[in-house]
């Protein structure tokens, strides 16, 4: 019992470290893609690991109390808990990761877990431009997570199932079985909520990196950045996987995982260049109408379509 | 300048009122020692020169030469150089152009909120000695002798080549290992502060603003 | 139109030195006295209802300031400049700020700039550009620059100005010994 929990342990710790190094190459990816379409070289792809790595090397920091050391840590642990109930490779048991019946609830927490204790950690800092950031992310974060929720439960309601790695499975035998085409209200819900998730223009009013320098993570500094920019690359991805495995057939292989991921992720950048940014109050409204009524009609499509 | 100990332990801040002492640190700052083994310090110092975060205060005319700096003509994002908004994350300070007492305030302020190790490029003619301000009752004419300064870059203005240049130039001496201006600010603190003081007048910050 | 306007200026207020600039600017003088009724008058009676800045001119060999009021009509597409002349000495001008309330802020700065005083404008005696100064205000004339600037702040060895018409010169011409002819 105990070696079978090392085991997993150990097995989780190789598919933390591939998910985020790969965050961070796709990172760079769509940097040195923007860069390219303004005419640019761009930054060269091992830029965010000398990033993170320089930030670790700092020779000093200060501290603004308990609360401000625990922001980054419950950050990354929102991040590190929010993959670890996934199963990254569907058919793999080495990168099933922790999933078991229940885990979709516990993924939608530990997605919420992080934000909210940086929102604590942020809130030591004192910084008057991480209050407005945390004001405006949370508040964005509670509008988009309605259309996300609903079009969850859509999910939930036609596969029958709370676990990933059934829904995954449910939608193995060709493109026609995924979410995508079968549940593609619920999809297009989710996919509405990943805009904002994703935090690129039109809904970056949080970071908003010329008003409010950049948001939350103001204040930190040193290695708390440190943790904050490899949470950034890791719980991005995760994201991609999450939403890889509920509405887009999942992945047998890890070459499949990249190139679904990434298409992913080129939805959110291509609205990103092309729309600017949304005031806060424009963004609620925005969640509260369309992508909810959207995520609400799936519910009544899916009542309609699967059950009988 | 010579190294003078001091014989206090912490500052006294005494430009803040009573009440608002009580909410500033008074702490000391103290110098901070390299790795002890060579190669772990050579290799922090490649990834300090690589990525290189400019912190985005504008302090005179020739900012306007940081602009240009990430377009697609010089594209500065190659060589690992971004803007960063805050000090908090910045590692260089590049003051540019003329800098008035109202603004080296400011500076003295964003400086020591940044974290070490950190470097300052001190652009255009008239940090180093006026330059066509070297008359005028409000600008510095030597800055070095507030801040410390790692690199000097001549011109009015320099053109952002030049700038590109002093980048580059700023790397070569961080791998070197050369680039230690946070510690010597604090270990020449009082002779620093004592010519802060002298031109700023109204010292209504605590002593480090940490 | 303008002149029966500054006929009447003459008689109520005994405006001198007239000068018209063209195309659309007129220029006329006023004692201190009679400032601020005159500005008022012009305000609320002949449409002069913007005002474009205040300045000031220190004219040290007469013993004066010359505080320059710039007002705009926007009907007739006017500028009108009010100038009046306070003594260096006893540098006390009437304020304004009740009429415009942007005028504090000039206010404030001829005050940080000039020393002139505004008996009642608000936040007069706050600093506006130049914090915790010490000195005589340099705008004034007989304030020397270059002596507080090389005692404030020092003088960098081997720093050289160069006039550029004589640099030039030599640059151009090295073997005239400099001489253009």
């Amino acid at each position: 019992m105990i070696a079978e929990w090392f085991g997993r342990a150990g097995n989780f710790s190789l598919t933390l470290l591939i998910v985020t190094v790969y965050g961070l190459l796709v990172g760079a990816f769509i940097e040195r893609t923007i860069a390219k379409v303004q005419g640019r070289i761009g930054i060269p792809y091992r830029q965010p690991f000398i990033n993170i790595l320089k930030t670790l090397v700092k020779r000093t920091a200060v501290s603004h109390g308990i609360m401000f050391y625990l922001g980054p840590v419950f950050r990354i642990a929102g991040g590190i808990g929010t993959l670890a109930f996934i199963p990254v490779i569907y058919g793999s048991e080495t990168f099933a990761n922790f999933s078991y019946a229940g885990d979709l609830f516990l993924v939608i927490y530990f997605m919420f877990f992080g934000q909210l204790g940086m929102a604590l950690g942020a809130g030591e800092s004192g910084h008057p431009y991480s209050a407005i950031g945390i004001a405006r992310g949370l508040s964005q974060m509670t509008a988009y997570e309605v259309p996300f929720a609903l079009a969850v439960i859509s999910i939930v309601i036609q596969y029958d199932t709370l676990s990933i790695t059934e829904i995954v499975a449910a939608q193995q035998g060709g493109w026609q079985h995924w979410t995508l085409f079968t549940n593609w209200v619920a999809t297009l819900a989710a996919m509405l909520a990943f805009l904002g998730m994703t935090g690129y223009s039109p809904f970056d009013i949080f970071l908003a990196p010329q008003e409010i320098p950049i948001g939350p993570p103001t204040e930190f500094h040193s290695a708390y950045l440190s943790l904050l920019q490899t949470n950034r690359a890791l719980f991005g991805a995760t994201k991609l996987v999450l939403f890889m495995n509920l509405f887009f057939g999942g992945a047998t292989g890890w070459i499949e995982l990249m190139i679904k991921t990434l298409a992913i992720y080129m939805v959110a950048v291509v609205v990103g260049v092309a729309f600017p940014r949304f005031r806060v109050d424009q963004s609620i409204r925005f969640f509260f109408k369309i992508p909810t009524l959207i995520g609400i009609i799936s519910i009544i499509y899916v009542q309609m379509m699967f059950t009988s | 300048m010579k190294k003078t100990p001091s014989t206090l332990s912490t500052l006294e801040n005494a430009g803040l009122s009573a009440e608002d002492q009580l909410l500033f640190s008074n702490a000391r700052p103290r110098p901070y020692e390299p790795y002890p083994i060579k190669a772990i310090e050579d290799f922090a110092n490649w990834a300090r020169a690589n990525s290189l975060w400019i912190l985005a205060f504008g302090t005179g005319c020739c900012s306007i030469e940081l602009r240009p700096l990430m377009t697609a003509r010089f594209d500065a994002s190659r060589f690992g150089v971004a803007g960063r908004p805050t000090p908090r994350q910045s590692s260089v300070f590049i003051i540019g152009g003329y800098v008035s007492v109202k603004t080296l305030k400011r500076i003295v302020r964003s400086y020591e909120q940044m974290q070490g190790p950190k470097f300052i490029i001190a652009l255009g003619s008239c940090p180093a000695n006026g330059g066509m301000y070297f008359d005028s009752y409000n600008t510095i004419n030597q800055f070095d002798l507030y801040l410390p300064v790692d690199l000097y870059v001549t011109g009015c203005m320099p053109r952002p080549e030049a700038l590109l240049g002093a980048i580059l130039e700023l790397q070569d001496d961080i791998k070197a290992g050369k680039c230690d201006g946070a510690n010597r600010y604090i270990e020449h603190f009082d002779e620093y502060k004592a010519n802060q003081k002298k031109v700023i007048k109204d010292w209504n910050m605590p002593d480090y603003n940490w | 139109m303008m002149s029966e306007l500054l006929d009447r200026l003459v008689r109520d207020f005994g405006v001198t030195d007239i000068t018209e600039r063209p195309p659309a600017i007129t220029t006329l003088k006023v004692s201190k006295e009679n400032g601020e009724r005159l500005i008022r008058e012009l305000r609320d009676r002949e449409g002069f209802t913007h005002l474009n800045f205040i300045a000031c001119t220190d004219w040290i060999e007469d013993g004066i300031f010359r505080l320059i009021y710039m007002l705009h009509n926007y009907d007739s597409k006017q500028n009108l400049g009010v100038h009046i002349d306070i003594k260096r000495d006893h540098a006390e001008m009437t304020s304004i700020h009740t009429l415009w309330a942007q005028a504090w802020t000039y206010q404030r700065e001829l005050r940080e700039m000039y020393g002139i005083h505004f008996p009642g404008s608000p936040r007069l005696e706050e600093d506006f550009c130049l914090e915790g100064w010490d000195a005589m205000p340099p705008m004034r004339r007989d304030f020397d620059t270059a002596k507080y600037s090389a005692e404030r702040f020092g003088h960098r060895e081997g720093r050289v100005s160069l006039v550029p018409r004589d640099h030039m010169k030599v640059q151009l011409y090295p073997n005239r010994g400099g001489d253009e002819s």
